[in-house]
């Protein structure tokens, strides 16, 4: 069996076009892994650029107001940028920049991935060009305009369904045209071996961080460690550290949509099966013939069709818990933390605070649960007040 | 003929891809199956036929083909809007296949393969008489896994080879079968100026054939009877989809004669 294994998941399920250069990016990525000029300069950006270390803040009211467990949020959101995402891309674009390359390609659902890629390709010197779905490209206006400021160039995907798989499709097409002065950035834990690696890799400061800071304030680790989980990049990035210590629970919250017994879910887990596409065998919403569903959520962060193969590997083995959570619950959770305790916050990360809200009153006082907040919600706001039936757009 | 006939234990075997390349260069031409109804596909395999292809590559459509240009993507789209499915295909191949003489094979994505089970997939491939199997997202270091179910089937995983290859030439054109799919230049299916293809295609089919035998097909962009000649005076065949996709799609379910002319002219060329 190949590299990049996770149980059966995993491998590197590409055109042959591509396979030498995802060889060379795997020795790229071992020799600067283990680089210290590399590794400083990372640092560096990732404390003076993204701002990092992110807060582990306690969320005292929301903890008294549930009346269970104490409940700390790791403030992703307050990162450049807005989300975690910029972790993973100041990674990959120094790494880009490092091997030679000339310009970086991503796709990008929402847009945070690919306002982070852009962010990163105009700080670092490197041309850009997005892949976004049409649907979403209309949708996240905004963001498209965002990241044109940052000089890079848009390219709305008029394929398939539109959306955030279609994306990703165009920029593996777009990377077999074009494999010797360009990178793929990748913006989940998903794609062929080594991204899911690289991906968990530069997200992991995450869980890095929080463990000391828990320790520090609490003495203790965390009963339950939770994150919203779509292709699952933050939400690796929030167990990674933490998978050895069998204590800790580990839960991914992934989008239910409009529930998972309707057709309208992003659900991967509660409705998927076992297949092999965009470049990993995993877990896929499909039909009995193979053909990739539909998917839906209101977070276009989540709206992914499959999850990253170490996810399903943690699944499979029981190392972690996966839930659905409903658009309604997310937008209830989304609200109740701005009420709360004023953090208006990703309708993806209000995913995993709405299960917190179901679990916290039902554990003891001195129990602790993490929640990665992975983003901020200033981009979700229009579509939030759409969903109450109020008339607003941006 | 005689050269190629094995002895295998006993039964006398020719895989049928080997026709494809006896004696002649072979032209291959591929038809998504079901664009735009499957029906047609049946009519059209015959006109394929008639017009001297020496093997015919079918797609299976996927909801998402990443090697596919625009023109296949499409029609994968056209198809399975009439929600054609494997077995769809399968029955599609199994009424004809007492008057198609000329090899099949299958042209898919894994997941397709995968998700209809290897074993029972590969096991209907010989009951309805598929010679071989073409996926794109299926590179040598993941083939163990399907070569290993479809020789059972007498079915052969055809291996590609593309400009990148570089070290890897020899390598996987040692354990090539069938024929080896030369991918003529970078990025996905569909039609070609000369310009864009790769320079290095000669070298690279010296490189196969000093390591096996397996003949070596071009294919990706190729258009014109022009381009077909080029290729075949070094490679043993040409492999032309998008251009004939092309035809389906401007003449829908009447595509015969249109069909039938351009690929006279495309198998003349290589003759």
């Amino acid at each position: 069996m190949s590299k990049g294994r996770y149980g059966d998941f995993g491998g590197q399920y590409i055109p042959e076009t591509l396979m030498n250069e995802i060889h060379h990016l795997e020795d790229a990525y071992e020799f600067y892994k283990n680089d210290p000029g590399f590794q400083q300069e990372l640092d560096t950006l990732l404390k003076e650029y993204a701002g990092r270390p992110s807060l582990l803040y306690y969320a005292e009211k929301m903890t008294h107001d549930l009346g269970g467990a104490k409940i700390y949020l790791k403030r992703e959101d307050l990162n450049h940028t807005g989300a975690h995402k910029i972790n993973n891309v100041l990674g990959q674009v120094l790494m880009a920049k490092k091997m030679g390359k000339t310009r970086v390609i991503a796709e990008t659902g929402a847009g945070q991935h690919g306002v982070a890629t852009a962010t990163a390709a105009a700080l670092l010197g490197l041309e850009c060009e997005i892949f976004m779905g049409k649907e979403d490209t209309d949708r996240q206006a905004l963001n498209v305009y965002r990241m044109e400021l940052l000089g890079a160039k848009v390219n709305p995907v008029t394929t398939g369904t539109m959306t955030l798989k279609d994306a990703v499709n165009e920029a593996m097409r777009e990377w077999t045209k074009r494999v010797d002065d360009t990178l793929y950035v990748l913006g989940s834990v998903m794609g062929p071996h080594p991204f899911p690696m690289i991906v968990r890799d530069f997200q992991s400061v995450i869980s890095k961080e929080a463990r000391e800071q828990i320790l520090d304030k609490e003495g203790r680790l965390p009963d339950v460690v939770m994150a919203c989980v779509g292709g699952g990049s933050n939400a690796a990035g929030m167990f990674y550290n933490f998978i050895n210590d069998a204590e800790v629970r580990l839960i991914g919250c992934e989008a239910a949509g409009r529930g998972i017994h309707t057709m309208e879910t992003a659900a991967t887990i509660a409705t998927g099966s076992i297949g092999v596409f965009h470049g990993m065998k995993s877990l896929f919403c499909q039909d009995e013939y193979g053909q990739i569903a539909p998917v839906y959520s209101i977070s276009a962060g989540l709206d992914y069709p499959g999850i990253g193969p170490e996810h399903a590997y943690w699944h499979e083995s029981g190392r972690a818990d996966y839930v659905a959570i409903t658009d309604d619950e997310a937008v209830d959770a989304f609200e109740y933390l701005a009420r709360t305790e004023g953090i208006i916050c990703a309708i993806e990360s209000a995913h995993a605070v709405a299960h917190a809200i179901k679990i916290a009153p039902q554990m003891a006082k001195d129990q602790i649960i993490i929640i990665c907040l992975s983003g901020r919600g200033d981009k979700d706001v229009a579509a939030i007040a759409r969903y109450r039936g109020k008339d607003l757009h941006e | 003929m005689l050269p190629l006939l094995q002895d295998t234990g006993g039964k006398i075997f020719m895989n049928k891809i080997a026709q494809a390349f006896d004696h002649q260069k072979a032209f291959i031409a591929f038809i998504t199956a079901g664009d735009p109804i499957i029906d047609k596909t049946k009519d059209y395999i015959h006109t394929l036929q008639d017009a001297g292809v020496s093997l015919i590559e079918i797609g299976i459509p996927f909801s998402d083909p990443i090697a596919e240009g625009p023109t296949i993507q499409n029609a994968n789209v056209r198809a399975l809007k009439h929600h054609i499915h494997t077995d769809h295909v399968f029955d599609m191949v199994e009424d004809i296949k007492d008057d198609i003489r000329i090899p099949l094979c299958f042209m898919t994505y894994l997941n397709v393969v995968f998700h209809y089970g290897y074993d029972r997939f590969f096991k209907r491939c010989q009951e309805v008489g598929i010679s071989g199997i073409i996926i794109p997202d299926l590179p040598y270091e993941e083939a163990k896994e399907v070569r290993d179910v479809c020789e059972n089937y007498d079915v052969t995983l055809i291996s590609m080879i593309a400009p990148t290859s570089k070290a890897r030439v020899e390598m996987i054109a040692k354990e090539a079968k069938g024929f080896i799919y030369l991918v003529s230049s970078m990025g996905v299916t569909g039609t070609r100026e000369n310009a864009s293809f790769s320079t290095n295609l000669k070298e690279i089919t010296d490189t196969i054939r000093s390591v096996t035998s397996t003949p070596v097909a071009v294919g990706f962009g190729i258009n014109t009877p022009e381009q077909v000649k080029e290729f075949t005076s070094y490679a043993d065949g040409a492999i032309v989809g998008s251009a004939i996709v092309n035809i389906v799609a401007e003449h829908g379910e009447h595509a015969e004669e249109a069909l039938y002319n351009y690929v006279k002219a495309m198998t003349d060329a290589c003759r």
